[in-house]
């Protein structure tokens, strides 16, 4: 019989028109193309989302959150109208108000705090991309209370490689995809960077080149990894100090590299009663000192045609000084960090150890390779070749998260330095405006005055203790006590202490707590049920203890409900933003990017975006910086801000298209028509490094004069990297009694132990951990981002309940099976929750998802949605305080060097609770809250085109 | 696979109806007048009922005519065929005997081989499936045309015959279970040729289901409920199915009364009892897609 | 007629790679919009924001763990997670389109791509029933089948630049770990591919053909049974004579300019 088969159109039209934007399911900030169809009102709607190929960090591919944008547009938990409340704190009693109602209450309560003491207003914003406008705002209004969320997610990565190397990973570099033959990742990193990395790694996988994954769960990139390694948490510093042990020992490393790059020649003085003892050797200029190898003789380490020798050491009187990297050899080469000294405790073989130190020299050294690419350095050496060393390393929340978070990065950054990879082809790269040395960034600043802007930006990197946020009388300027001896390099800010800090009245009362976009009653807090209870507690003369909460947010979350001013924002395709080079832009290893949102949809709710609100905030209150001298306003809205600002003559808010025409890159005049060609080039703006300058940069001259003329720096600055971080040394040299600004008491061994500048593991504080022996760590799904994907109908159903995953022998040990309730207890609290059996996991680690657990009556579900009943999280064991010590005081549960929230530091007890029948709940259920919204409906079969 | 009852209802009934057409086509009994109305009312009933039943479990119920148009490869599109020709054919038969006192038995011979074959294409439904095991064996056939055949004789008051077609049916239903339960293992489809994955002596495990929720495939390919039952629904089905009317028939009885009753009870019990059987014969049914989600 | 075409001009498919599949559900969704606003019904979700959200997906990833067999080398070794994405393989013996009894159910003959012409699909579901291997789902609001068109509308698609033909899940797979081609040419990319990396049949003994490929996981955690080889790389350089200093001393003076 003939076949006869239907005509099927193969070339339908796909869209009545693409709208280029910027993604922001999550953070990544991929460039997307939103299809556009017309509907049967004539109206364009959101028909279909891809990514956009001409995008510098996506190149056309898009994970499941990007693509599920279109069921995050139409999501019934989108917040209709400014809300008053009406009922009690927590209740989600409100009533509808206009915009001009909500911005009279809010300038109301703002502007009296203004004229009095700013520092009454807390403005901390969640996951913010807008920082430096934020930032901007609060500096404007006075308040040293200001920081964004990277305290509580990666501020140790961060901040350990600022120190370091001058930059970090994700927004600061990346790996060198195209050339790396090992490629090692520490930790959990699906959660940041996350398309970027999953190219990277199929670059790799397609070349058939070696993965090493370390992490105790062998999920994600980690299941795909070569070779795992499945260390127990909390230990990677010390695993990767007896890489170090073992690389040093066998002389597998980069002496070439460590002389010229890095600070491993620099003078130390080793005095031990000097005020200056472990501070570098310095010249008149403040320039450190090294022996120049050619004379033998102290030779500035910038000097040209300076060798600076890695031996060298020097006495002047009976003062001597040695090299940074002798006082590297002698603590590493010693006994403590051999494999075998550290196996046990980081759960890892000895020989495992070696063979994986082993293979980094291998590939470090026997397959090094050149780039037939001639570059001068910073001391005018030209070099006719760049060498690759193929070793690349990356890590991210997962080593960050721990209260020995910020050494363990130092560490990482050591390793790579120590390879000779970082900059070097096959290695580490930095995304402009990185590499950037710590001097480069500004100080903190929290001098206050009422009715005048800060005396300067808040958040920045202290070069000892005299940067401290620390009022005249030694007490914390900031209420989340960031930069002070508790925890001094705090460069973000501590935001999850925040609430805490103003319930308790510690170090001072506030007025007003203001956020963005951060889920603080449940998800963003540890300790939930306590913040809860904070927010809404009472004086005894019945008012709450934080007097005043406004909160901003696109959707019904549980943090809704605990403010008493809601103002709406938009969605991420009906509003302006700017990914900005002031900020954390979107640029590669081969060049600088920034790029916007705008409206490709008007919103169909009375809601206004945040940054715009803040806008009309400033100008209602005539805050300096928004209002010209005559008192009119600079700017009517965000996108008239990002326009015109400039932050210095010539450099705004976008690097591209500026100038009368359009045509100058960095530096330029403010151009009216920018956005339009913003949008015209995809929604982003790319300018490429030069391939002289595209390796080695923090000492290449070409890349520095490319960085000069764009405007990333005013003049050029090439920097060594920081193997000792000299500013540590000076908070030590404080607790040893150096100095006028001395360090309580009781922190005072906590800082000589800590603040080494050369990195060193230590165990974190144990105290009250007696019987809680099981690690417990969470991780977010790469389709989920925090608490957003569950209310999108699409990605809902991949992960609309979270089990808690237990290793088999743990299942066995307490006769468990898939879907029986276990209890969870931790030093702080309980839980009960469904487990379910893995495998590829560390015997002695439970984890689950992140953010999968939902409150009753929150994000447009219905109550017995799966989220609300069997989700659980995890954040119901951990407390921000340890346990009361002997002294009864309560350190916090942060790193004490920069104050990151240390998640990953949980240990829990598991019992058996009973069989899937027992339960119906996860245990503790909280009251339903009151939702804004209304629920979804019950059947979705969403088409736009016919 | 998921028992739903459309499917269980319809090849029960239309098995039993169109049982009896087999046997009125034969002549067994060569009835007419009201006598016959009785029959095929009874008959047509089951078998059209069957049908109706059937047409519930499609998405588009209103579409159900395109079914008769693949009869060269669906056997789907074969039973329509076939069920429409037998149910024609002996409608035309039926209307000889009920109206005009007629039989034309060459036509009944044909009804009666297109009822049989209607029952033998709905069974080929089931059998020609590689991926449920336990359906795609030759007994399949066997059962369904046994258990039509029995019901069938026992509708038509066929008696003697009836006691040796159940016997047949309910042998045939040991030797179909005993042959199923091993169905599966023998099929050589294991999760490891599913996946490609395990080799060398490693032991492979289904982790997470792609999704936290259900889907079309687990609602319909993979059933757990009620399986643990399953001995027990088997001892029933063998008791009510097939011992219980034989013991029935073979009663001796004087009274026509209780013994009409008797025969009545036997056509209940049996009935129930395949009802039973359907369901375990779906129930218990794996689909080789359960093994992509660690169950069957 | 739903008989088989019995040959395909080309062999449309994809190969999808194990080892670099790092679960992450891009394909699923990305699937889930472009057959929501293309090809036929759009994929319905039931109870969307409730108790039990069920929705039609054509992709679907699963996971399995492998715990490899202890051997003297590696007496505990650690266990294995394989992600698993799975859609329809576009069967050379489909018995999905057999089975059908109304002939929605086709091969096409130009390039082997199994559909569903809705307009004639009656949703008895007979052809899922047939699948070993899951790819097709009732949509339970249009009440017709659906399945993986293999992005036909795509594929062709002179709206599209030429690069973005290709189905909406390869196109969007952040790792590359989807390949798309015609498996029936040898000299093709993927079938090259499959030829280099062993790539495999899913139930080969069910007997459908399938066209998509599988890669297999490459051999994992070989890193400690290689420590023999790796160990001179790590012989003790420092602990001569001397000390660190003296090897210091030495290898400085080898370095390019290095002598004192």
């Amino acid at each position: 019989m003939t076949f006869q088969q239907p005509q099927v159109e193969t070339s339908p039209k796909v869209s009545d028109e693409i709208r280029q934007t910027t993604c922001y399911m999550c953070a990544c900030r991929c460039g997307i193309n939103v299809h556009m169809k017309t509907n049967e009102d004539g109206k364009k709607e959101v028909a279909y989302i891809e990514g956009n190929r001409d995008h510098p960090v996506n190149k056309g591919v898009l994970c499941a959150k990007g693509s599920a944008g279109i069921m995050q547009v139409n999501a019934p938990s989108r917040l209709k109208a400014p809300l008053k409340r009406v009922g009690p704190r927590g209740s989600g009693e409100f009533e509808e108000i206009s915009w001009d109602e909500a911005l009279e209450i809010a300038a109301g309560w703002l502007e009296p705090i203004r004229q009095d003491d700013p520092s009454k207003l807390a403005f901390f914003t969640g996951r913010d991309q807008s920082q430096s406008f934020t930032g901007f705002w609060a500096q404007n209004f006075g308040t040293c209370n200001y920081a964004a969320h990277g305290g509580f997610c990666s501020v140790n990565m961060a901040t350990a490689g600022i120190y370091t190397i001058g930059g970090a990973f994700w927004e600061f570099g990346q790996p060198d995809w195209d050339h790396t033959k090992l490629f090692m990742l520490f930790g959990v990193a699906e959660d940041h960077d996350s398309n970027p990395i999953k190219m990277g790694l199929g670059k790799i996988k397609a070349r058939g080149a070696r993965v090493i994954g370390v992490n105790p769960i062998r999920s994600g990139y980690n299941a795909i990894a070569d070779d795992w390694v499945g260390i127990t948490p909390g230990t990677d510093g010390l695993f990767i100090l007896a890489l170090v042990h073992e690389l040093m020992k066998a002389g597998k490393i980069d002496l070439d590299y460590l002389s010229r790059y890095t600070n491993a020649p620099v003078l130390v003085n080793q005095d031990p009663n000097s005020p200056d003892k472990g501070l570098f050797l310095r010249d008149d200029h403040g320039t450190p000192l090294v022996i120049n190898r050619k004379t033998g003789k102290l030779a500035p380490f910038d000097m040209h045609g300076v060798r600076p020798d890695l031996g060298g050491s020097f006495t002047m009187g009976d003062v001597t000084h040695v090299s940074v990297f002798q006082l590297m050899a002698e603590r590493y080469l010693r006994d403590e960090y051999a494999p075998e000294a550290v196996a046990e405790r980081c759960g890892i073989p000895a020989n495992r150890i070696r063979a994986i130190a082993a293979e980094l020299a291998r590939v470090a050294f026997d397959e090094a390779f050149e780039l037939d690419q001639e570059w001068t350095d910073f001391r005018g050496e030209k070099h006719d070749k760049m060498i690759g060393r193929p070793v690349a390393m990356h890590a991210m929340r997962g080593v960050s998260a721990h209260a020995n978070g910020f050494q363990t990065c130092r560490a990482l950054h050591v390793l790579q330095i120590l390879l000779g990879t970082v900059e070097a082809p096959g290695g580490f790269r930095f995304k402009p405006p990185y590499p950037k040395p710590v001097e480069a960034h500004p100080a903190p600043h929290c001098r206050v005055t009422p009715n005048k802007p800060l005396d300067g930006p808040h958040l920045g990197f202290v070069h000892g203790p005299e940067h401290l946020a620390l009022k005249t009388d030694g007490s914390p300027a900031r209420i989340d006590k960031a930069f002070t001896w508790e925890n001094p390099m705090s460069s973000h800010g501590l935001m999850h202490m925040v609430i805490s800090n103003a319930h308790a009245g510690d170090p001072y009362k506030i007025d007003t707590l203001f956020m963005y976009m951060a889920n603080m009653s449940w998800n963003s807090s540890m300790n939930t049920g306590g913040v809860i209870e904070m927010l809404t507690d009472k004086d005894a003369d019945g008012a709450y203890k934080i007097p005043r909460i406004i909160y901003s947010d696109a959707y019904s979350s549980e943090m809704v409900a605990y403010a008493d001013l809601i103002l709406p924002d938009t969605t991420y395709l009906e509003r302006h933003d700017c990914i900005s080079m002031l900020d954390r832009p979107i640029c590669e290893a081969d060049g600088a990017a920034d790029a916007i949102r705008w409206p490709v949809i008007e919103p169909d709710r009375d809601v206004r975006g945040f940054q715009t609100v803040l806008v009309q905030l400033a100008n209602k209150m005539k805050l300096p910086g928004f209002t010209h001298e005559d008192g009119s306003a600079k700017w009517q809205d965000y996108a008239d801000y990002i326009i015109n600002h400039e932050r210095k003559p010539g450099i705004g808010p976008l690097a591209g298209f500026r100038g009368p025409d359009g045509n100058r890159s960095g530096r330029g005049e403010p151009n009216p028509q920018q956005l339009d060609k913003y949008i015209q080039n995809g929604g982003f703006f790319v300018e490429h490094i030069p391939a002289e300058a595209s390796y080695f940069k923090p000492w290449n001259m070409a890349y520095q004069d490319w960085a000069v003329d764009l405007g990333l720096y005013d003049s050029p600055q090439p920097y060594l990297f920081q193997l000792y971080v000299e500013p540590m040394r000076k908070f030590q040299l404080a607790a040893e009694g150096h100095g006028e600004r001395q360090p309580p008491e009781h922190l005072r061994q906590r800082i000589k132990d800590t603040m080494d500048p050369l990195p060193i593991w230590y165990e974190t504080d144990q105290q009250g951990n007696e019987g809680f022996t099981v690690n417990a760590l969470t991780q977010r799904p790469m389709a989920m981002y925090h608490s957003w994907g569950s209310q999108n109908a699409w990605l809902r159903q991949l992960h609309g309940h979270n089990p808690l995953y237990l290793p088999t022998k743990l299942m066995r040990q307490h006769d468990l099976a898939d879907g029986d309730w276990a209890r969870v207890s931790s030093p702080h609290g309980e839980i009960t929750v469904p487990v379910m059996e893995m495998a590829a996991l560390n015997n002695n680690t439970v984890w689950t998802w992140n953010a999968i657990g939902k409150r009753k009556g929150t994000w447009g579900l219905q109550e017995d949605a799966p989220e609300a009943t069997k989700g659980f999280l995890l954040n119901h064991l951990i407390h921000e305080l340890m346990p009361a010590r002997g002294d009864g005081l309560r350190w916090a549960n942060s790193d004490p060097i920069t104050g990151q929230a240390a998640w990953f530091d949980l240990k829990v007890k598991i019992e058996k609770a009973g069989a899937p029948q027992d339960f119906t709940e996860s245990q503790p259920t909280l009251a339903s809250i009151k939702s804004p919204v209304g629920t979804g409906p019950k059947n979705l079969a969403w088409k736009v085109g016919k | 696979m998921h028992p739903a009852p459309s499917v269980i209802l319809f090849t029960t009934l239309s098995g039993f109806g169109f049982g009896l057409l087999v046997f009125l086509g034969l002549g067994y009994p060569g009835v007419t007048g009201w006598m016959a109305f009785v029959f095929y009312a009874i008959a047509y009933g089951l078998a059209v009922g069957g049908l109706l039943a059937s047409t519930f479990h499609l998405g588009r119920p209103e579409r159900a005519l395109k079914a008769f148009r693949q009869w060269t490869t669906s056997w789907l599109s074969r039973e329509g065929i076939c069920a429409i020709a037998a149910l024609l054919v002996m409608g035309l038969y039926a209307f000889g005997a009920i109206f005009m006192d007629r039989t034309w038995p060459a036509l009944g011979v044909i009804g009666a081989v297109l009822s049989l074959g209607t029952v033998f294409t709905t069974s080929m439904i089931y059998c020609q499936l590689k991926t449920v095991p336990r359906w795609n064996m030759p007994l399949t056939p066997v059962v369904f045309l046994s258990f039509s055949l029995a019901g069938g004789a026992l509708l038509a008051g066929q008696e003697s015959l009836a006691i040796w077609l159940l016997l047949i049916a309910g042998a045939v239903q040991l030797a179909y279970w005993w042959q199923g339960d091993k169905a599966f293992a023998a099929s050589g489809t294991t999760m490891a040729s599913a996946t490609g994955l395990g080799g060398d002596g490693a032991t492979l495990r289904a982790f997470e289901p792609p999704h936290t929720g259900s889907n079309y495939l687990l609602r319909e390919f993979v059933h757990v409920v009620g399986r643990k039952h399953a001995q027990k629904l088997r001892a029933i089905a063998l008791v009510m199915g097939f011992i219980l009317p034989v013991l029935l028939l073979v009663l001796p009885v004087d009274s026509n009364l209780v013994k009409h009753l008797m025969a009545a009870l036997a056509v209940v019990a049996h009935m129930s009892g395949v009802a039973v059987s359907r369901w375990l014969f779906f129930a218990q049914a794996e689909h080789v897609v359960g093994l992509y989600y660690g169950k069957r | 007629m739903t008989e088989l075409p019995t040959t395909t001009t080309r062999k449309m498919g994809l190969v999808i790679d194990l080892d670099t599949c790092v679960g992450c559900h891009a394909c699923v969704i990305s699937c889930k919009g472009w057959n929501t606003e293309n090809y036929g019904a759009p994929l319905s979700d039931q109870d969307a924001y409730g108790a039990a959200p069920v929705g039609t997906f054509l992709n679907r990833v699963h996971s399995f763990e492998v715990q490899p067999a202890a051997t003297a080398a590696q007496p505990a070794p650690a266990a294995q997670l394989i992600h698993f994405p799975k859609s329809c393989l576009h069967c050379e013996d489909a018995p999905c389109v057999t089975v059908c009894p109304t002939g929605a159910s086709y091969k096409r003959v130009e390039d082997g791509i199994v559909l569903v012409n809705e307009s004639d699909c009656i949703g008895c579901g007979l052809c899922a029933w047939s699948c070993p291997y899951g790819a097709r789902e009732l949509d339970l609001a249009a009440g017709v089948m659906k399945k993986c068109t293999l992005c036909v509308d795509r594929i062709y698609n002179e709206n599209l630049p030429e690069v973005d033909r290709v189905p909406s899940c390869v196109r969007t797979c952040p790792s590359g770990a989807r390949h798309f081609g015609d498996l029936g040419d040898p000299d093709s990319a993927v079938s090259q591919l499959v030829k280099a990396r062993d790539g495999m049949d899913l139930m080969p003994e069910m007997g459908t053909k399938p066209v998509n490929k599988y890669l297999p996981p490459r051999p994992k955690d070989t890193l400690e049974d290689q420590v023999d080889i790796l160990a001179p790389l790590l012989a003790p350089a420092t602990e001569d004579p001397g000390g660190f200093l003296g090897w210091l001393d030495k290898a400085l003076d080898k370095l390019p300019g290095g002598s004192a």
